[in-house]
């Protein structure tokens, strides 16, 4: 049987790190220009919190695309919008993967470790080194910079399926937009 | 026999003489520390310094050692953090351009293990410390391996917002590594 929306668990997944994402990303601007402060310090180490908490859901994620068939897409969508679709969410997949992934290696090269929730010692992939964490400060905030134009797309096209062409493709992943949409 | 003691007494004392250390050999020697912040280790160095220390590792109690701190050398590991803590809530360098440590005794712990106890000045403040420490040899250079914790808020280092220790843990491990060769004649 084909399926018509994600499982709970992925749905669960999906809604936690939109929210990790939107906390984290305007939490790392902010921060980024702040002069030294305790508070500075306090909102570097929640923002790579946040980070890592992304990096494990992300693997979560992947772990559940791998192993399960997603429901369809509906058969009114034309076929450059199915390419479309899914090509931004593996897009979207890699930059989930890569921008915690280029933080963490930015901190070691900065000579900050990352200490997940105060507690928990991630290792330093790289050894201290000046210039390459400029070069991977540079990489993450483009990458960031490239999933915010990526996000507002995957907005943009939901709440176009939603509103304009009414095909139920938000309710996928919004359970309870389908009360009253029942066919 | 009696006449012989004179001749002993001659040779020890030339072989205490000539296995006293007191050469510092700067370029091999450190004076790092391991600060805390959101319990995070940061690794730091002080990049210059002095070190008086005159050691016989045959009479390690009659050791003496004079520290001094070239604070505005301090890599603390960032550039921005390194302004900081130049600065007046830390360690206010303009006013207060050294730390210095003098040693006032020395005792062994057993185990090839000593402790340095002296007087260490900070930001104007003085207090007495303890160090333990090791001694090895090698190449005919003695090397002293040494850390101890120093609590900063006692030297008022780092006060105003800083002093929140939740961000900036109170304690910092300061760690020593002195490669000295024999007095030169």
């Amino acid at each position: 049987m084909i399926p018509v929306r994600y499982t709970q668990t992925a749905i669960a997944l999906h809604w936690l790190t939109a929210l990790l994402v939107v906390a984290a990303f305007p939490l790392g601007v902010y921060m980024a220009d702040l002069a030294l402060s305790p508070l500075k310090l306090k909102l570097i180490s929640y923002h790579k919190w946040l980070g890592v908490t992304v990096f494990l859901l992300i693997l979560l994620r992947l772990a559940w695309r791998v192993s399960h068939v997603p429901p369809p897409l509906p058969d009114s969508m034309p076929l450059w919008q199915r390419h479309a679709a899914n090509g931004l969410h593996l897009l979207l997949y890699l930059l989930l993967f890569a921008i915690p992934l280029t933080g963490w290696l930015m901190s070691s090269a900065k000579g900050f470790q990352t200490v997940y929730l105060g507690v928990l010692p991630l290792p330093d992939l790289i050894g201290k080194d000046k210039a390459l964490g400029d070069v991977l400060r540079q990489v993450h905030e483009m990458l960031n910079m490239t999933l915010l134009v990526l996000l507002l797309a995957h907005v943009a096209a939901a709440l176009k399926h939603h509103f304009i062409e009414r095909d139920g493709i938000l309710a996928r992943m919004l359970p309870f937009l389908e009360r009253g949409d029942s066919k | 026999m009696m006449r012989l003691f004179p001749l002993i007494f001659l040779l020890l004392a030339g072989a205490a003489q000539a296995a006293e250390f007191g050469t510092l050999q700067v370029e091999k020697s450190a004076i790092a520390f391991v600060s805390r912040q959101m319990n995070v280790p940061v690794d730091g160095v002080f990049r210059k310094f002095s070190a008086l220390i005159v050691l016989d590792p045959a009479r390690p109690e009659a050791g003496r050692a004079q520290i001094d701190i070239d604070l505005a050398s301090i890599d603390a590991g960032s550039a921005e953090a390194n302004d900081e803590v130049k600065g007046k809530s830390w360690f206010n360098v303009r006013e207060f351009p050294k730390a210095s440590f003098s040693s006032s005794s020395v005792r062994s712990l057993g185990g090839g293990r000593f402790e340095t106890s002296g007087r260490m000045s900070i930001k104007g403040k003085t207090l007495e410390v303890r160090a333990p420490f090791t001694l090895r040899q090698e190449k005919g250079a003695l090397i002293v391996d040494g850390s101890f914790p120093l609590k900063r808020l006692d030297y008022g280092i780092g006060s105003g917002i800083w002093s929140d220790t939740s961000v900036v843990a109170d304690e910092v491990q300061i760690k020593f590594h002195f490669v000295l060769t024999p007095v030169s004649k």
